[in-house]
């Protein structure tokens, strides 16, 4: 199969829905003429023309709301918030507004929005630049909300937001915009919400990773394979709708479960997947469901701070092998 | 400030039909305004009430001057807004009432009713949280290239809401066709416009994001329709957005029950002559196009009318509690979305 970048799979599933359906279209901040600050929606200028490919005022209110008129008159918006510490600026449209339009009006309003947001920390960026904001809105109901690890799954979850008709923050995670994988080239690919990805099998340990930390988790993985140590690495794909299943039936195999995200570890997104391992699959555990997040202070900038503050392999490494009573 | 024509010329201006669907749809709104007041205070309605009684001018005059096709936002002061885009008392109150027959099947309230069928994007329960939205609408419109514009309906609270700002530059930048239509009732909540806003006329907001600002006598409908029409086409041009600012006054408290410190009587008093209604009327009967009799008719229509919809929202069905978790999402994934 042909490889594709994070960023590119996404970029190609927005211009497949663009060529296939006139009322899709983009908007946001520098998404035309710069190419996207994060280089995703690069040239998408020149085949669409600016009348589709819109660049914004720095307005992150009117861009998520608009996006919300737009589609309640039958277009398919797709908006670009540059970095997810921007949300604040719009919270009351996305918290008031586009989650909630649908159920106000008795299910009668369609919105079919999909804003695309960046998130993580790419490096120095500091606390402003950095966030991963995907649980601030785990506690709002009417939105779905996205989060690919994988060039496959960045494409096939973004077809998916975009044939659908709720609103849908799709959080993409910065450091792997230039990771490589392989993406299946059909027209009618896409991945369904609500089903998580075995991404390793194993018997031992459970890590389900969010984001970025899939990847750690991967990394993790094998390094507790030269311990002699099997772990079954989880990607729920998506926070809302969460596969709850997939992650209870691992644990019920491993009955041991490392929980990692690049989020704070405070109410992160391990924290609502904790509560429903301990409602469900308490009776499968072997030992205390295990979180791993950024440490709760602000993302500094110096990098030495930032490496100390940030999840990495090695904290869901160590999560595990004290789990299996090895450290 | 911009009025309406001579009363001497309204039969050369107008079809007697809609000058008399002026008057029915403004008593419409205030009869509809004071029945829900007097059902909420019997316990037919369970929310709270914010009543649109002195504005009628500006929501029936504004929307008059739409087509079906168009489309509005409307606020939490939204009664006459709905009113006058045609929305239909019997549903709304019914959606007062929280029946499952309502508007919204009693899932949104007087501060959320929405019926796309009609143009009507929805009430608001933040202020200014409609103005993105009928700026979105207008883009939708324009890349379609439909002769349709959005209406914005806000008050002058919402002129110093960062959601105004936003709006009124991009749609400006853009050229929109979308109406930006404050109704400065003079108090935002319990606050007077000169208390909070440094200018006595929010109009001149509009010139610095690149359209016209004008400002209308929101008691005369005429004045309203007629500003709001030369909006209309200027939009459909292709000319872009216009902000129109209506001078106006609620006579009731921001909700019911408002102790209203911040004003006197003396205040209200003299907006109260005022009276859009009274004042409409009276120009009717003296262009001689009617006479108290065809004004009583109306009237009576519309007390019938009303009538009518209390009845409704009485006998019609509480919504199932089941229906709570129902129409949050297109697609619930199975129920995973809970």
């Amino acid at each position: 199969m042909r490889e594709l970048t994070y960023s590119d799979a996404i970029r190609e599933a927005m211009m497949e829905e663009m060529r296939s359906n006139p009322n899709v279209f983009l908007m946001g901040e520098d998404v035309g003429v710069f190419n996207g600050v994060w280089g995703v929606s690069h040239d998408m200028l020149a085949e669409f023309g600016p009348e589709r490919i819109r660049d914004t005022a720095i307005s992150e209110m009117n861009i998520i709301g608009s996006g919300l008129g737009a589609a309640l008159v039958g277009m398919r918006p797709i908006v670009e918030i540059m970095f997810g510490d921007f949300l604040m600026c719009a919270g009351d449209q996305i918290a008031n507004q586009v989650a909630k339009a649908r159920f106000m009006s008795g299910g009668k309003a369609n919105v079919p929005l999909t804003i695309r947001i960046t998130s993580g920390a790419p490096g120095s960026a500091a606390a402003q630049h950095s966030q991963s904001p995907e649980s601030w809105f785990m506690n709002i109901p009417g939105l779905k909300i996205v989060t690919p690890a994988s060039p496959a799954d960045a494409k096939g979850l973004l077809k998916t937001a975009l044939r659908g008709e709720d609103p849908v923050l799709f959080f993409e995670h910065k450091m792997l915009y230039a990771e490589t994988g392989p993406v299946p080239e059909e027209a009618d690919f896409s991945v369904p919400f609500g089903q998580a990805a075995v991404v390793r099998e194993g018997k031992d340990v459970t890590l389900i990773g969010v984001g970025i930390m899939v990847k750690k988790s991967l990394l993790a993985a094998e390094m507790l394979a030269k311990q002699g140590i099997e772990a079954e690495v989880i990607d729920p794909r998506t926070l809302v709708p969460l596969d709850k299943d997939t992650l209870i039936k691992s644990v019920a195999k491993t009955g041991r479960v490392v929980i990692s995200h690049e989020a704070h570890r405070r109410s992160g997104p391990g924290a609502e997947i904790s509560a429903v391992l301990a409602e469900d699959a308490i009776e499968y555990l072997d030992g205390p469901i295990m979180r791993v997040g950024a440490k709760n202070v602000p993302l500094p900038y110096s990098p030495e701070l930032e490496n100390h503050v940030l999840p990495n392999e090695n904290d869901v490494y160590e999560a595990a092998l004290k789990l299996c009573g090895r450290s | 400030m911009q009025t309406g024509p001579e009363v001497s010329k309204y039969k050369d201006l107008y079809a007697r039909d809609l000058l008399a669907e002026m008057f029915r749809r403004m008593t419409l709104v205030r009869e509809f305004e004071l029945r829900a007041i007097e059902e909420r205070r019997g316990g037919l309605i369970p929310g709270f009430i914010h009543s649109c009684v002195g504005q009628e001018a500006t929501a029936v005059g504004a929307s008059l001057a739409l087509t079906d096709e168009d489309v509005i936002t409307s606020t939490h002061r939204g009664h006459g807004h709905l009113i006058g885009k045609g929305g239909d008392p019997k549903y709304m109150m019914a959606e007062l009432a929280a029946r499952a027959p309502g508007y919204c099947n009693g899932r949104g309230g007087s501060l959320h009713i929405a019926d796309f069928s009609l143009g009507i994007l929805g009430a608001n329960g933040i202020v200014g949280g409609g103005l993105p939205m009928a700026t979105g609408a207008a883009l939708g419109f324009k890349m379609r290239g439909e002769k349709r514009v959005a209406l914005s309906f806000f008050g002058d609270g919402a002129t110093n809401e960062g959601t105004f700002h936003e709006a009124a530059n991009q749609a400006g930048v853009w050229k929109l066709p979308v109406i930006f239509f404050c109704e400065n009732n003079l108090y935002g909540e319990g606050t007077h416009i000169q208390r909070c806003t440094p200018i006595d006329d929010l109009a001149i907001r509009a010139q610095s994001y690149g359209f016209p600002g004008v400002i209308v006598d929101g008691n005369d409908i005429l004045a309203v329709y007629e500003a709001t029409k030369t909006a209309v086409e200027r939009a459909k041009a292709g000319e872009g957005p216009t902000f129109i600012e209506a001078k106006t006054y609620r006579h009731r408290g921001h909700y019911e029950g408002d102790p209203q410190l911040y004003r006197t009587q003396e205040e209200i008093q003299s907006w109260m002559k005022k009276d859009p209604i009274k004042r409409f009327s009276k120009a009717l009967m003296e262009s001689g196009l009617f006479d108290d009799g065809d004004l009583e008719e109306l009237q009576g229509s519309v007390i019938m009318q009303l009538n009518e919809a209390v009845s409704f929202a009485e006998k019609a069905e509480k919504p199932a509690v089941e229906e709570a978790l129902a129409g949050v999402y297109a697609d619930t994934h199975n129920g995973l979305v809970f």
